[in-house]
């Protein structure tokens, strides 16, 4: 890692360019909010925002901190209820991609933001769901953003708060949606095998070797390559900067 | 009927309800919450999507019994901790939903029908805990998806930029599930930054008719630290430096006596 950059700054470019040719995106406080607005400030301008509160197209002007902000209703393209964020938008699978932040994830992209523990004895509870299971379930594709730890990327995790990929078949569940694609850390990225659906790392970020990242999961991760992610451009590295 | 809030809260909230006070980041009905705690209500079923500072209050102050919610934090802050707490002792019953589900049960009793119907849940660990989430199978497709049923509300609480003299109600911006609050309680109470003579139709407002709400009244600033859009900004430091008092039981207590 040079000293141009943070892993934290590669992790939100990371998550900026997987979201290039995504028309709509349903997004997350925090981590993927970063990394949507950057998208919208580099590679894909008319990407559009969805918020839960319901803003449709928000065009912040910098970073909410939540996800009700007044500039998200004040740039959308349009502002609706909440029960009509979720019957009429994300249930029919019409937002292309879920953008999610995890408390716990697992091998097969199971996301925990519930509890750390046993549900009725928490050592840690958690905010709770959220509106992730419903984006996680209907959105065309879910991208996960996460700082790679072994407590965050866990064997399996306490709870299931969104579906992943497995070992349950999610079209046997009856969920529409692909499911998570690709999980973006601040050492690399891992993607789901085609036959196994486990996440195995297929980038490691500049400087990042596939044994740190293989240290920092609580399962023996697998490796696919893995390739190194291109370094955040002057570019990219300016909008991120003036965002945050 | 226009009165002031303390009278509001003594006549339609009782010991033993259930109470919503909804607004999704915005128009949080905050200083209702906090009369609320004055007036030393207790055993409250306390419902809202996104239980926030306020509820963390009432929460601290010993109001709630049971919580019905979906999403519990201090948004891009971290925990609630006078919340975290309670339900890590075991001190704080809850019933735990997603954002969706509970939209829906908001919709439902707006609606006055005994549940709604949604893809939702499927998969997830929730149905295990929560048993107001229950499959259900469609009479036309054969298809299974999932009930949860309406939220049974004594009284609805929301906050709204203004109402006009006779009472009728109007918010804009964000509205989330406040007309579905106030439509699905028995009793509602809307506080309001000001009361005009007459409301002017803006883009995206709800008015909720005066007959469909119970009480109304004028508290200006009413959902700080929260926003009321065109009359001021959410208070975001509020919300930051809510973290260190809630996070310490006496630092709790002391604020809690200068309410």
């Amino acid at each position: 890692m040079t000293a141009d950059y943070t892993a934290d700054e590669m992790m939100s470019v990371a998550a900026a360019r997987a979201l290039h040719d995504v028309r709509s995106c349903f997004v997350g406080i925090g981590l993927p909010s970063t990394g949507a607005n950057l998208a919208r400030r580099t590679l894909n301008p008319d990407l559009v925002l969805v918020y839960e509160a319901g803003a449709i197209g928000a065009k912040p002007p910098r970073l909410p901190l939540s996800i009700g902000d007044g500039m998200l209703g004040e740039t959308a393209d349009a502002v609706v209820g909440v029960p009509e964020i979720f019957n009429y938008w994300v249930q029919p699978g019409r937002i292309e991609v879920g953008f999610l932040g995890a408390a716990q994830i697992d091998r097969f992209a199971n996301i925990n933001t519930t509890v750390i523990g046993a549900y009725d004895h928490p050592k840690v509870r958690l905010p709770g769901a959220g509106g992730a299971p419903e984006i996680a379930a209907s959105c065309g594709e879910v991208i996960v953003i996460v700082r790679q730890t072994p407590r965050a990327l866990v064997e399996r995790v306490d709870f299931v708060t969104s579906v992943g990929n497995g070992p349950r078949d999610r079209a046997a569940l009856g969920l529409r949606g692909k499911g998570p694609t690709k999980v973006i850390t601040d050492l690399g990225i891992l993607e789901p095998d085609a036959t196994t659906r486990e996440l195995v790392l297929t980038h490691v970020h500049p400087g990042v070797t596939a044994e740190q990242a293989i240290e920092a999961t609580g399962w023996p991760l697998r490796v696919a390559g893995p390739q190194t992610t291109e370094p955040p451009t002057a570019a990219e590295l300016h909008a991120l900067r003036e965002l945050t | 009927m226009r009165t002031s809030l303390p009278e509001a809260i003594a006549d339609l909230v009782h010991d033993g309800d259930t109470v919503a006070l909804e607004g999704f980041t915005h128009l949080i009905p905050v200083a209702a919450g906090q009369e609320i705690i004055r007036q030393r209500r207790r055993d409250l079923t306390l419902v809202r999507m996104t239980p926030d500072i306020v509820y963390d209050q009432l929460i601290g102050a010993g109001c709630a019994r049971k919580l019905i919610f979906s999403w519990g934090g201090n948004p891009g802050v971290g925990s609630l901790h006078r919340f975290r707490e309670a339900v890590e002792r075991g001190e704080l019953e809850i019933e735990e939903h997603s954002h969706a589900g509970m939209a829906n049960r908001y919709v439902a009793a707006a609606s006055n029908l005994p549940f709604a119907v949604l893809r939702g849940y499927t998969g997830t660990s929730l149905p295990e805990q929560t048993d107001t989430i229950k499959p259900i199978t469609c009479p036309f497709t054969g298809e299974t998806l999932t009930a949860v049923p309406a939220l049974d509300l004594d009284v609805g609480i929301i906050h709204a930029q203004r109402a006009d003299t006779q009472g009728n109600v109007q918010l804009w911006g964000q509205v989330g599930v406040q007309k579905e609050t106030v439509l699905g309680a028995k009793r509602s109470l809307v506080t309001v930054e000001e009361i005009v003579d007459e409301l002017t139709p803006l883009p995206y407002a709800v008015v909720l008719p005066r007959w469909v709400v119970t009480r109304v009244a004028l508290v200006p600033g009413g959902a700080k630290p929260s926003y009321a859009q065109d009359y001021y900004e959410r208070d975001n430091d509020a919300y930051r430096a809510w973290d260190a008092t809630s996070r310490d039981p006496e630092a709790f207590a002391r604020w809690l006596e200068t309410l």
